[in-house]
Protein backbone atom coordinates (compact mmCIF):
# COMPACT_ATOMS: atom_id res chain seq x y z
CA UNK A 1 0.00 0.00 0.00
CA UNK A 2 1.01 3.40 -0.50
CA UNK A 3 0.99 6.12 1.72
CA UNK A 4 -1.04 8.71 0.51
CA UNK A 5 -3.93 10.96 2.09
CA UNK A 6 -6.30 10.40 -1.05
CA UNK A 7 -6.26 9.53 -4.99
CA UNK A 8 -8.55 11.84 -7.19
CA UNK A 9 -8.51 10.61 -10.76
CA UNK A 10 -8.86 13.25 -13.44
CA UNK A 11 -11.49 12.02 -16.17
CA UNK A 12 -10.39 14.75 -18.63
CA UNK A 13 -8.09 18.01 -18.78
CA UNK A 14 -10.66 20.72 -17.60
CA UNK A 15 -11.17 17.73 -14.77
CA UNK A 16 -7.93 17.42 -14.03
CA UNK A 17 -7.60 21.62 -13.79
CA UNK A 18 -11.09 21.75 -11.68
CA UNK A 19 -9.31 19.17 -9.11
CA UNK A 20 -5.86 21.20 -9.16
CA UNK A 21 -8.13 24.40 -7.76
CA UNK A 22 -10.36 22.26 -5.57
CA UNK A 23 -6.89 20.10 -3.97
CA UNK A 24 -4.42 22.85 -4.22
CA UNK A 25 -1.83 20.64 -2.23
CA UNK A 26 -2.01 17.68 -4.04
CA UNK A 27 0.69 16.06 -6.21
CA UNK A 28 0.18 15.61 -9.86
CA UNK A 29 0.91 11.22 -10.85
CA UNK A 30 1.35 10.84 -14.32
CA UNK A 31 3.44 7.36 -14.75
CA UNK A 32 4.23 7.55 -11.40
CA UNK A 33 8.10 5.87 -11.44
CA UNK A 34 9.03 9.49 -9.72
CA UNK A 35 6.51 9.90 -7.29
CA UNK A 36 5.34 6.66 -5.89
CA UNK A 37 9.13 5.80 -5.73
CA UNK A 38 9.51 9.21 -3.56
CA UNK A 39 6.35 8.13 -1.74
CA UNK A 40 7.79 4.61 -0.59
CA UNK A 41 11.03 6.70 0.66
CA UNK A 42 9.10 9.09 2.58
CA UNK A 43 9.73 12.17 0.91
CA UNK A 44 5.90 12.21 -0.95
CA UNK A 45 4.16 10.25 1.84
CA UNK A 46 0.37 11.46 3.23
CA UNK A 47 0.19 13.48 0.27
CA UNK A 48 -2.93 13.23 -2.19
CA UNK A 49 -2.47 12.69 -5.68
CA UNK A 50 -4.53 13.71 -8.49
CA UNK A 51 -3.58 11.06 -11.12
CA UNK A 52 -3.58 12.02 -14.94
CA UNK A 53 -2.49 8.87 -16.05
CA UNK A 54 -5.60 8.16 -17.42
CA UNK A 55 -6.00 10.50 -19.81
CA UNK A 56 -5.65 9.12 -23.29
CA UNK A 57 -5.82 12.72 -24.86
CA UNK A 58 -2.82 13.11 -23.83
CA UNK A 59 -0.78 10.27 -25.06
CA UNK A 60 0.14 10.40 -29.13
CA UNK A 61 2.35 12.44 -31.29
CA UNK A 62 1.43 14.42 -33.77
CA UNK A 63 2.57 17.26 -36.92
CA UNK A 64 0.54 20.26 -36.39
CA UNK A 65 -0.59 22.37 -39.59
CA UNK A 66 2.11 24.35 -39.23
CA UNK A 67 4.64 22.29 -38.91
CA UNK A 68 4.88 22.30 -35.17
CA UNK A 69 5.68 18.30 -33.38
CA UNK A 70 3.67 18.25 -30.76
CA UNK A 71 4.06 15.19 -28.69
CA UNK A 72 1.32 14.79 -25.59
CA UNK A 73 2.24 14.93 -21.97
CA UNK A 74 1.97 11.46 -21.28
CA UNK A 75 3.74 10.11 -24.21
CA UNK A 76 5.87 6.84 -22.78
CA UNK A 77 9.33 7.52 -23.52
CA UNK A 78 8.81 3.90 -26.02
CA UNK A 79 6.29 5.22 -27.77
CA UNK A 80 8.02 8.34 -28.68
CA UNK A 81 11.20 6.33 -29.52
CA UNK A 82 8.65 3.91 -31.49
CA UNK A 83 6.54 6.95 -33.31
CA UNK A 84 7.66 7.48 -36.98
CA UNK A 85 7.39 11.95 -36.80
CA UNK A 86 10.11 11.43 -33.88
CA UNK A 87 12.05 8.88 -36.15
CA UNK A 88 11.73 11.45 -39.03
CA UNK A 89 12.19 14.67 -37.74
CA UNK A 90 14.16 14.22 -34.42
CA UNK A 91 15.27 11.23 -34.08
CA UNK A 92 17.88 12.12 -31.47
CA UNK A 93 14.76 12.77 -29.05
CA UNK A 94 13.54 9.08 -29.82
CA UNK A 95 17.14 7.41 -28.94
CA UNK A 96 17.75 10.00 -26.00
CA UNK A 97 14.74 9.00 -24.08
CA UNK A 98 15.29 5.41 -25.17
CA UNK A 99 18.14 5.42 -22.61
CA UNK A 100 16.66 6.01 -19.40
CA UNK A 101 16.11 3.63 -16.86
CA UNK A 102 15.54 -0.11 -18.02
CA UNK A 103 12.83 -1.11 -20.59
CA UNK A 104 9.79 -1.22 -18.26
CA UNK A 105 10.44 2.46 -17.13
CA UNK A 106 10.66 3.67 -20.63
CA UNK A 107 6.50 1.92 -20.81
CA UNK A 108 5.41 3.69 -18.23
CA UNK A 109 7.79 6.90 -17.85
CA UNK A 110 6.11 10.06 -19.40
CA UNK A 111 7.97 13.09 -21.14
CA UNK A 112 5.87 15.23 -19.06
CA UNK A 113 6.68 13.70 -15.90
CA UNK A 114 9.86 13.67 -16.77
CA UNK A 115 9.92 17.35 -17.05
CA UNK A 116 7.48 18.35 -14.72
CA UNK A 117 10.22 17.02 -12.25
CA UNK A 118 12.39 19.82 -12.84
CA UNK A 119 15.90 17.54 -12.44
CA UNK A 120 18.23 18.30 -14.73
CA UNK A 121 19.58 14.72 -15.44
CA UNK A 122 16.34 13.73 -16.83
CA UNK A 123 17.76 12.06 -20.68
CA UNK A 124 14.79 13.88 -22.29
CA UNK A 125 15.64 17.73 -21.29
CA UNK A 126 18.62 18.08 -23.26
CA UNK A 127 17.68 17.20 -26.15
CA UNK A 128 14.21 19.48 -25.77
CA UNK A 129 16.34 22.34 -24.76
CA UNK A 130 18.72 22.23 -27.95
CA UNK A 131 15.57 22.16 -29.81
CA UNK A 132 14.19 25.11 -28.33
CA UNK A 133 10.72 23.54 -27.10
CA UNK A 134 8.08 24.99 -26.24
CA UNK A 135 5.94 23.44 -22.69
CA UNK A 136 1.74 24.13 -23.31
CA UNK A 137 0.15 24.31 -20.04
CA UNK A 138 -3.50 24.24 -19.38
CA UNK A 139 -4.72 25.91 -16.22
CA UNK A 140 -8.33 27.73 -15.62
CA UNK A 141 -7.46 30.37 -18.02
CA UNK A 142 -6.57 28.22 -20.86
CA UNK A 143 -3.26 27.36 -22.59
CA UNK A 144 -0.24 29.24 -21.57
CA UNK A 145 2.81 28.67 -24.12
CA UNK A 146 6.53 28.71 -22.24
CA UNK A 147 9.97 28.27 -23.77
CA UNK A 148 11.44 25.13 -21.84
CA UNK A 149 14.36 27.28 -20.54
CA UNK A 150 12.30 29.54 -18.73
CA UNK A 151 10.18 26.27 -17.58
CA UNK A 152 12.89 25.43 -15.20
CA UNK A 153 13.14 27.74 -12.71
CA UNK A 154 15.87 25.89 -10.25
CA UNK A 155 16.78 22.34 -9.48
CA UNK A 156 13.21 20.39 -8.79
CA UNK A 157 11.00 23.66 -9.68
CA UNK A 158 9.54 24.18 -12.50
CA UNK A 159 7.26 26.81 -13.17
CA UNK A 160 3.34 25.24 -13.31
CA UNK A 161 0.99 27.67 -11.58
CA UNK A 162 -2.15 27.20 -9.15
CA UNK A 163 -4.50 24.89 -11.18
CA UNK A 164 -1.99 24.45 -14.09
CA UNK A 165 -1.11 21.08 -15.29
CA UNK A 166 1.30 20.24 -18.48
CA UNK A 167 -0.32 19.00 -21.46
CA UNK A 168 2.51 19.29 -24.44
CA UNK A 169 5.65 19.44 -25.14
CA UNK A 170 6.04 21.24 -28.49
CA UNK A 171 8.82 21.70 -31.41
CA UNK A 172 8.60 24.20 -33.47
CA UNK A 173 9.36 23.12 -37.60
CA UNK A 174 11.79 26.24 -37.50
CA UNK A 175 14.17 24.58 -34.70
CA UNK A 176 14.13 21.28 -36.30
CA UNK A 177 14.04 21.58 -40.43
CA UNK A 178 16.69 20.15 -41.35
CA UNK A 179 18.52 19.49 -38.48
CA UNK A 180 20.83 16.32 -37.32
CA UNK A 181 21.53 15.55 -34.01
CA UNK A 182 23.23 13.09 -31.30
CA UNK A 183 22.58 12.40 -28.02
CA UNK A 184 25.30 10.87 -25.44
CA UNK A 185 24.39 9.85 -22.09
CA UNK A 186 27.59 9.19 -20.01
CA UNK A 187 26.62 6.72 -16.99
CA UNK A 188 28.30 3.91 -14.84
CA UNK A 189 26.38 1.21 -16.49
CA UNK A 190 23.94 0.98 -19.39
CA UNK A 191 21.01 0.50 -17.88
CA UNK A 192 18.91 1.63 -15.09
CA UNK A 193 21.12 4.45 -13.93
CA UNK A 194 21.37 8.06 -13.84
CA UNK A 195 23.30 10.44 -16.17
CA UNK A 196 26.36 11.60 -14.74
CA UNK A 197 26.37 14.14 -17.77
CA UNK A 198 23.92 13.90 -20.71
CA UNK A 199 25.28 16.59 -23.91
CA UNK A 200 22.82 16.61 -27.07
CA UNK A 201 23.99 18.01 -29.97
CA UNK A 202 22.06 19.12 -33.54
CA UNK A 203 23.12 20.63 -36.32
CA UNK A 204 21.89 22.37 -39.36
CA UNK A 205 24.29 22.47 -42.67
CA UNK A 206 24.16 24.41 -46.22
CA UNK A 207 22.97 22.89 -49.33
CA UNK A 208 26.92 22.20 -49.98
CA UNK A 209 27.60 20.08 -46.18
CA UNK A 210 30.58 22.49 -46.05
CA UNK A 211 29.64 25.34 -43.63
CA UNK A 212 27.42 25.08 -40.14
CA UNK A 213 24.80 27.30 -40.32
CA UNK A 214 23.12 26.60 -37.13
CA UNK A 215 24.50 24.04 -34.30
CA UNK A 216 22.66 23.45 -31.01
CA UNK A 217 24.24 21.78 -27.74
CA UNK A 218 22.91 21.24 -24.43
CA UNK A 219 23.62 19.12 -21.03
CA UNK A 220 22.08 17.77 -18.18
CA UNK A 221 23.76 17.83 -14.92
CA UNK A 222 26.27 20.39 -16.21
CA UNK A 223 24.48 23.13 -13.70
CA UNK A 224 21.27 23.02 -11.53
CA UNK A 225 18.64 22.99 -14.20
CA UNK A 226 19.59 21.82 -17.86
CA UNK A 227 20.95 24.91 -19.74
CA UNK A 228 22.49 25.11 -23.01
CA UNK A 229 26.19 25.95 -24.33
CA UNK A 230 25.06 29.31 -26.39
CA UNK A 231 28.78 30.69 -26.88
CA UNK A 232 29.97 27.42 -28.51
CA UNK A 233 26.70 27.62 -30.41
CA UNK A 234 27.62 31.50 -31.73
CA UNK A 235 31.44 30.35 -32.51
CA UNK A 236 30.82 27.68 -34.57
CA UNK A 237 27.58 29.43 -36.67
CA UNK A 238 28.08 30.00 -40.24
CA UNK A 239 31.91 28.40 -39.90
CA UNK A 240 33.17 25.72 -42.50
CA UNK A 241 33.11 22.40 -41.02
CA UNK A 242 36.42 21.34 -39.87
CA UNK A 243 38.10 19.37 -37.10
CA UNK A 244 39.27 22.60 -36.44
CA UNK A 245 36.03 24.19 -36.39
CA UNK A 246 35.25 20.98 -33.81
CA UNK A 247 38.13 21.23 -31.16
CA UNK A 248 37.03 24.99 -30.69
CA UNK A 249 33.48 24.35 -30.62
CA UNK A 250 33.86 21.36 -27.92
CA UNK A 251 36.42 23.49 -25.48
CA UNK A 252 34.23 26.66 -25.69
CA UNK A 253 31.11 24.52 -24.07
CA UNK A 254 33.18 24.91 -20.58
CA UNK A 255 32.00 28.77 -21.12
CA UNK A 256 28.16 28.30 -20.24
CA UNK A 257 28.32 25.30 -18.08
CA UNK A 258 28.77 24.76 -14.07
CA UNK A 259 28.97 21.57 -13.39
CA UNK A 260 29.27 20.51 -9.46
CA UNK A 261 30.77 18.00 -7.21
CA UNK A 262 28.80 15.36 -6.47
CA UNK A 263 29.08 11.59 -4.98
CA UNK A 264 28.22 10.79 -8.62
CA UNK A 265 31.50 12.84 -10.27
CA UNK A 266 33.62 15.57 -9.89
CA UNK A 267 33.13 19.06 -11.23
CA UNK A 268 36.71 18.70 -12.79
CA UNK A 269 35.84 15.27 -14.84
CA UNK A 270 32.04 16.53 -15.43
CA UNK A 271 34.00 19.32 -17.44
CA UNK A 272 36.03 16.77 -18.96
CA UNK A 273 33.87 14.59 -20.44
CA UNK A 274 31.45 17.81 -21.36
CA UNK A 275 33.97 19.10 -23.99
CA UNK A 276 34.53 15.03 -24.97
CA UNK A 277 31.00 14.25 -25.09
CA UNK A 278 30.41 17.71 -27.31
CA UNK A 279 33.15 16.95 -29.37
CA UNK A 280 32.10 13.49 -30.31
CA UNK A 281 28.24 14.65 -30.51
CA UNK A 282 28.81 17.42 -33.15
CA UNK A 283 31.04 14.99 -35.15
CA UNK A 284 28.33 12.84 -35.34
CA UNK A 285 25.76 14.94 -36.18
CA UNK A 286 27.63 16.27 -38.71
CA UNK A 287 28.09 13.30 -40.28
CA UNK A 288 24.63 12.13 -40.22
CA UNK A 289 23.60 15.61 -41.66
CA UNK A 290 25.74 14.50 -44.61
CA UNK A 291 28.97 16.72 -43.87
CA UNK A 292 32.39 15.00 -44.06
CA UNK A 293 34.70 15.20 -40.99
CA UNK B 1 -5.54 17.68 10.39
CA UNK B 2 -8.56 16.06 8.93
CA UNK B 3 -9.21 12.66 9.48
CA UNK B 4 -7.94 10.08 6.90
CA UNK B 5 -10.68 8.37 5.08
CA UNK B 6 -10.36 5.14 3.54
CA UNK B 7 -11.31 5.45 -0.25
CA UNK B 8 -12.07 2.40 -2.13
CA UNK B 9 -12.63 1.65 -5.94
CA UNK B 10 -13.96 -1.04 -8.60
CA UNK B 11 -11.23 -2.14 -11.38
CA UNK B 12 -12.67 -3.69 -14.02
CA UNK B 13 -10.21 -5.47 -16.62
CA UNK B 14 -9.18 -8.39 -18.26
CA UNK B 15 -6.93 -11.03 -16.21
CA UNK B 16 -5.53 -13.63 -18.51
CA UNK B 17 -8.05 -14.02 -20.55
CA UNK B 18 -10.79 -13.46 -17.82
CA UNK B 19 -12.74 -10.53 -17.21
CA UNK B 20 -12.64 -9.63 -13.72
CA UNK B 21 -13.84 -6.64 -11.17
CA UNK B 22 -12.35 -6.09 -7.64
CA UNK B 23 -13.26 -2.97 -5.73
CA UNK B 24 -9.83 -1.99 -3.98
CA UNK B 25 -8.12 0.22 -1.87
CA UNK B 26 -7.08 3.17 -3.87
CA UNK B 27 -3.12 2.79 -2.33
CA UNK B 28 -2.89 -0.31 -3.52
CA UNK B 29 -0.29 -1.08 -6.34
CA UNK B 30 -1.22 -3.80 -9.07
CA UNK B 31 1.37 -6.17 -7.75
CA UNK B 32 -0.53 -5.66 -3.86
CA UNK B 33 -4.06 -6.22 -6.25
CA UNK B 34 -2.39 -9.40 -8.41
CA UNK B 35 -1.04 -11.52 -4.63
CA UNK B 36 -3.68 -10.49 -2.60
CA UNK B 37 -6.90 -10.37 -4.27
CA UNK B 38 -6.00 -12.88 -6.80
CA UNK B 39 -3.57 -15.27 -5.91
CA UNK B 40 -1.18 -14.40 -8.72
CA UNK B 41 1.80 -15.16 -6.91
CA UNK B 42 3.96 -14.85 -9.99
CA UNK B 43 4.19 -11.60 -9.46
CA UNK B 44 7.09 -11.19 -6.95
CA UNK B 45 7.70 -8.39 -4.55
CA UNK B 46 11.33 -7.68 -5.14
CA UNK B 47 12.67 -4.07 -4.65
CA UNK B 48 9.15 -2.55 -4.37
CA UNK B 49 10.74 0.40 -6.35
CA UNK B 50 10.78 -0.41 -10.17
CA UNK B 51 14.10 -1.23 -10.34
CA UNK B 52 14.62 -5.17 -10.28
CA UNK B 53 11.99 -6.31 -12.55
CA UNK B 54 10.69 -9.21 -10.61
CA UNK B 55 7.05 -7.86 -10.28
CA UNK B 56 6.68 -7.55 -13.94
CA UNK B 57 3.22 -8.02 -16.02
CA UNK B 58 2.24 -7.23 -19.36
CA UNK B 59 -0.74 -4.61 -19.41
CA UNK B 60 -1.84 -4.16 -23.23
CA UNK B 61 1.18 -5.97 -24.64
CA UNK B 62 3.81 -3.81 -22.96
CA UNK B 63 6.24 -4.53 -19.90
CA UNK B 64 5.18 -2.97 -16.79
CA UNK B 65 6.68 -3.03 -13.27
CA UNK B 66 3.27 -3.57 -11.43
CA UNK B 67 5.29 -2.73 -8.16
CA UNK B 68 4.87 1.45 -9.06
CA UNK B 69 1.57 0.84 -10.77
CA UNK B 70 -1.81 1.71 -8.86
CA UNK B 71 -4.06 -1.04 -8.77
CA UNK B 72 -7.25 1.49 -9.85
CA UNK B 73 -5.33 2.10 -13.22
CA UNK B 74 -5.52 -1.58 -14.59
CA UNK B 75 -9.33 -0.42 -15.31
CA UNK B 76 -10.09 -1.66 -18.77
CA UNK B 77 -6.58 -3.10 -19.32
CA UNK B 78 -5.73 -6.44 -20.33
CA UNK B 79 -3.19 -7.61 -17.99
CA UNK B 80 -1.45 -11.02 -18.62
CA UNK B 81 1.08 -12.86 -15.89
CA UNK B 82 2.74 -15.98 -16.39
CA UNK B 83 -0.46 -17.73 -15.10
CA UNK B 84 -1.36 -16.88 -18.19
CA UNK B 85 1.21 -18.31 -21.05
CA UNK B 86 -0.14 -21.96 -19.39
CA UNK B 87 -1.74 -24.28 -22.07
CA UNK B 88 -5.26 -25.93 -21.03
CA UNK B 89 -3.94 -28.54 -19.20
CA UNK B 90 -1.25 -26.83 -17.35
CA UNK B 91 1.54 -27.58 -20.52
CA UNK B 92 4.33 -24.80 -20.15
CA UNK B 93 4.85 -22.08 -23.42
CA UNK B 94 7.80 -22.52 -25.27
CA UNK B 95 9.50 -19.83 -23.63
CA UNK B 96 8.98 -21.29 -20.36
CA UNK B 97 10.27 -24.60 -21.68
CA UNK B 98 13.27 -23.14 -22.85
CA UNK B 99 14.21 -21.71 -19.84
CA UNK B 100 13.95 -25.19 -18.19
CA UNK B 101 16.39 -26.22 -21.13
CA UNK B 102 18.69 -23.83 -21.25
CA UNK B 103 18.67 -23.70 -17.23
CA UNK B 104 18.03 -20.18 -17.11
CA UNK B 105 16.47 -20.89 -13.40
CA UNK B 106 18.11 -21.23 -10.32
CA UNK B 107 15.90 -19.56 -7.62
CA UNK B 108 13.24 -18.82 -9.67
CA UNK B 109 12.40 -15.27 -8.15
CA UNK B 110 13.09 -13.27 -11.10
CA UNK B 111 11.90 -15.79 -13.90
CA UNK B 112 8.15 -14.83 -14.42
CA UNK B 113 9.22 -11.00 -14.52
CA UNK B 114 12.07 -12.35 -17.37
CA UNK B 115 9.64 -14.64 -19.32
CA UNK B 116 7.01 -12.11 -19.39
CA UNK B 117 9.59 -9.54 -20.95
CA UNK B 118 10.64 -12.11 -23.22
CA UNK B 119 6.89 -12.82 -24.65
CA UNK B 120 6.56 -8.74 -25.17
CA UNK B 121 9.74 -9.48 -27.19
CA UNK B 122 9.26 -12.57 -28.89
CA UNK B 123 5.37 -11.00 -29.67
CA UNK B 124 6.85 -8.11 -31.41
CA UNK B 125 7.60 -10.80 -34.44
CA UNK B 126 11.14 -9.32 -34.99
CA UNK B 127 14.66 -10.56 -35.14
CA UNK B 128 16.87 -8.57 -32.69
CA UNK B 129 20.63 -9.09 -32.69
CA UNK B 130 22.42 -10.17 -29.21
CA UNK B 131 22.86 -6.34 -28.31
CA UNK B 132 19.44 -5.73 -28.60
CA UNK B 133 18.10 -8.73 -26.81
CA UNK B 134 20.60 -7.83 -23.78
CA UNK B 135 19.22 -4.01 -24.01
CA UNK B 136 15.75 -5.41 -23.91
CA UNK B 137 16.14 -7.99 -21.50
CA UNK B 138 17.96 -5.27 -19.19
CA UNK B 139 14.96 -4.15 -16.30
CA UNK B 140 15.92 -7.41 -14.67
CA UNK B 141 18.33 -8.36 -12.29
CA UNK B 142 18.87 -12.34 -11.65
CA UNK B 143 21.74 -12.66 -8.71
CA UNK B 144 21.83 -16.79 -9.52
CA UNK B 145 22.42 -17.12 -12.92
CA UNK B 146 24.63 -14.91 -14.51
CA UNK B 147 22.21 -13.61 -17.38
CA UNK B 148 23.99 -16.02 -20.25
CA UNK B 149 21.68 -18.75 -20.06
CA UNK B 150 18.46 -16.27 -19.91
CA UNK B 151 19.82 -14.87 -23.05
CA UNK B 152 20.05 -17.82 -24.96
CA UNK B 153 16.59 -19.07 -23.65
CA UNK B 154 15.13 -15.90 -25.65
CA UNK B 155 17.29 -15.69 -28.69
CA UNK B 156 16.89 -19.79 -28.94
CA UNK B 157 12.69 -19.46 -28.67
CA UNK B 158 12.85 -16.01 -31.22
CA UNK B 159 14.76 -18.17 -33.80
CA UNK B 160 12.36 -20.60 -33.36
CA UNK B 161 8.95 -18.54 -33.93
CA UNK B 162 10.73 -17.40 -36.79
CA UNK B 163 11.48 -20.68 -38.59
CA UNK B 164 15.08 -20.13 -38.27
CA UNK B 165 17.14 -22.87 -37.65
CA UNK B 166 18.63 -22.66 -33.94
CA UNK B 167 22.81 -23.47 -33.40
Amino acid sequence: MYDMKALYQAQSVSDAVALRQTHPEAHIIAGGSDVLVQMREGKRAGVELISIYGLDELRGVSLEEDGTIRIGSLTSFSHITRDPIIQQYINVLGEAVDQVGGPQIRNIGTIGGNTCNGVTSADSASTLHAYDAIVELTGPDGVRRQPISEFYIRAGKVDIREGELQTAILIPKESYADTFGHYIKYAMRNAMDIATLGTSVNVRLSADKKTVERVRVAFGVAGPVPLRAKTAEALAAGKPVSMELTEAFSQAVKEDINPRDSWRAAKDFRLHIAVESARRAFIESVKLAGGEL
Amino acid sequence: MEKHVMQYQTVHFNLNGRAVERTVDVRASLTDMLRNDFRITSVKKGCEVGECGACNVLIDGEAFNSCIYLAVWAEGKRIRTLEGLLGPNGELSDIQQAFVDEAAIQCGFCTPGFILTAVEILESGREYTDAELRKLLSGHLCRCTGYENILRAVKKTMYRRLGKTVD
